[in-house]
C-alpha cells in the first residue's frame, strides 16, 4: 500500500495539482494536459510520472492516445486524513464554543455557586 | 457550528504551523478556558471515547503543566507536558510541549495570542518546531501523529477535489 507521504509529496506541486484538477473532469491525453501550461511535453510527462508513481493517476485502455485518468483512492485517503484532522480539532473547538457560551449565559453546571447560595438563602 | 469556517491551519516559514480560530467570547474567557484545569477538562478531550483524567497546571513563567488522556475502552493513555515561558493574561501564553512518546525530536514551542474585537476573540496558535526537518516530519506523518497540518493551501484544494474524485 502506498503511504500518505508519497501522496502528499506528489500533491505538493501546483502544476501536479492543476493536472489532477483537470483529470477530475475526465480522462485526457498528454497533449491535452500540456496545453494549458507553458511547458514542454517532456516536462509534463515528468509530472505525470510522479503522479503515476504515487498512484494518483493511471493510463486508459486506448493504446494510441494513452489517456491519463484520476485514481480516486489515494486522493480519498489524503483527503480523509485532512478531514479527520480538521474534524478532530473542530470537535475540540466545538466543545470550547459550547463551554464559552455556558460561561457567558451562566449554565447551571458551571454557574458560580456563590450566586446559587445567595438565591437559596432568600 | 457557527465558527467552523474560521478555523484555519497552515504551514508558515520553515519551522512553524499556525492555527487560527474565532470564538464568540471575550478573550478573558478564552484565556481561562486554555489555562484553568477544570475548564480544559470540559473541552480538550481528544477523539470520541477519550477522557482527560489528568490536567495539572502551574500557571506562571517557569511553571510546569501536564496533560494525560485515556481511551476509556482499553485504558490506553497518552501524555504530554511542558513549561510555561510567558504568561500574560488574558492575551498571550508561550509554552513548551513534549509528548511522552515523542513522535518528533526535541520540544516544540507554542505561542498562543488572543485578540479581542467587539467581544469576539481571534486565537492564533503558532507551533514552532526545532528544525524545518521536524516541522516537515510532523506535516508528513499524519498517521503516526494524528496531529499534523496541511501544506499551504493544500487543505483548500483537497476537499473539493476529493469530492469530485469520489463522485467520479
Amino acid at each position: 500500500m502506498r503511504d500518505l507521504d508519497t501522496t502528499f509529496a506528489a500533491l505538493a506541486d501546483p502544476t501536479r495539482r492543476a493536472i489532477l484538477a483537470r483529470l477530475a473532469k475526465g480522462e485526457a491525453s498528454v497533449t491535452d494536459l500540456a496545453e494549458p501550461f507553458a511547458m514542454s511535453q517532456p516536462a509534463i510527462s515528468k509530472h505525470l510520472k510522479v503522479l503515476e508513481r504515487a498512484g494518483l493517476i493511471s493510463r486508459g485502455r486506448d493504446a494510441q492516445r494513452r489517456p491519463r485518468r484520476l485514481e480516486a483512492r489515494p486522493l480519498r485517503d489524503a483527503t480523509q486524513w485532512l478531514e479527520n484532522y480538521r474534524r478532530f480539532w473542530e470537535a475540540q473547538f466545538g466543545r470550547l464554543d459550547a463551554l464559552l457560551h455556558d460561561l457567558q449565559t451562566g449554565d447551571p453546571k458551571i454557574k458560580n455557586s456563590r450566586i446559587r447560595k445567595k438565591k437559596s438563602a432568600r | 457550528m457557527k465558527n467552523s469556517g474560521t478555523f484555519n491551519i497552515t504551514a508558515h516559514g520553515d519551522r512553524e504551523i499556525v492555527v487560527t480560530r474565532v470564538f464568540d467570547a471575550p478573550r478573558r474567557l478564552v484565556f481561562d478556558a486554555y489555562t484553568k484545569p477544570e475548564l480544559i477538562k470540559k473541552w480538550l478531550l481528544g477523539p470520541d471515547g477519550w477522557s482527560m483524567p489528568i490536567c495539572e497546571i502551574d500557571l506562571r513563567a517557569g511553571g510546569k503543566y501536564r496533560y494525560v488522556w485515556r481511551k476509556d475502552s482499553d485504558g490506553r493513555e497518552m501524555g504530554m507536558g511542558g513549561v510555561y515561558r510567558e504568561v500574560v493574561p488574558p492575551e498571550r501564553i508561550v509554552v513548551t510541549e513534549v509528548f511522552d512518546e515523542a513522535w518528533y525530536p526535541g520540544e516544540a514551542v507554542d505561542t498562543i495570542v488572543l485578540v479581542e474585537q467587539h467581544g469576539v476573540t481571534t486565537l492564533t496558535q503558532t507551533i514552532l518546531y526545532n528544525s524545518r526537518e521536524t516541522r516537515d516530519a510532523v506535516l508528513k506523518s499524519p498517521m503516526r501523529t494524528g496531529m499534523a497540518a496541511s501544506y499551504d493551501k493544500l487543505e483548500k484544494f483537497l476537499p473539493s477535489l476529493g469530492r469530485e474524485a469520489l463522485s467520479a
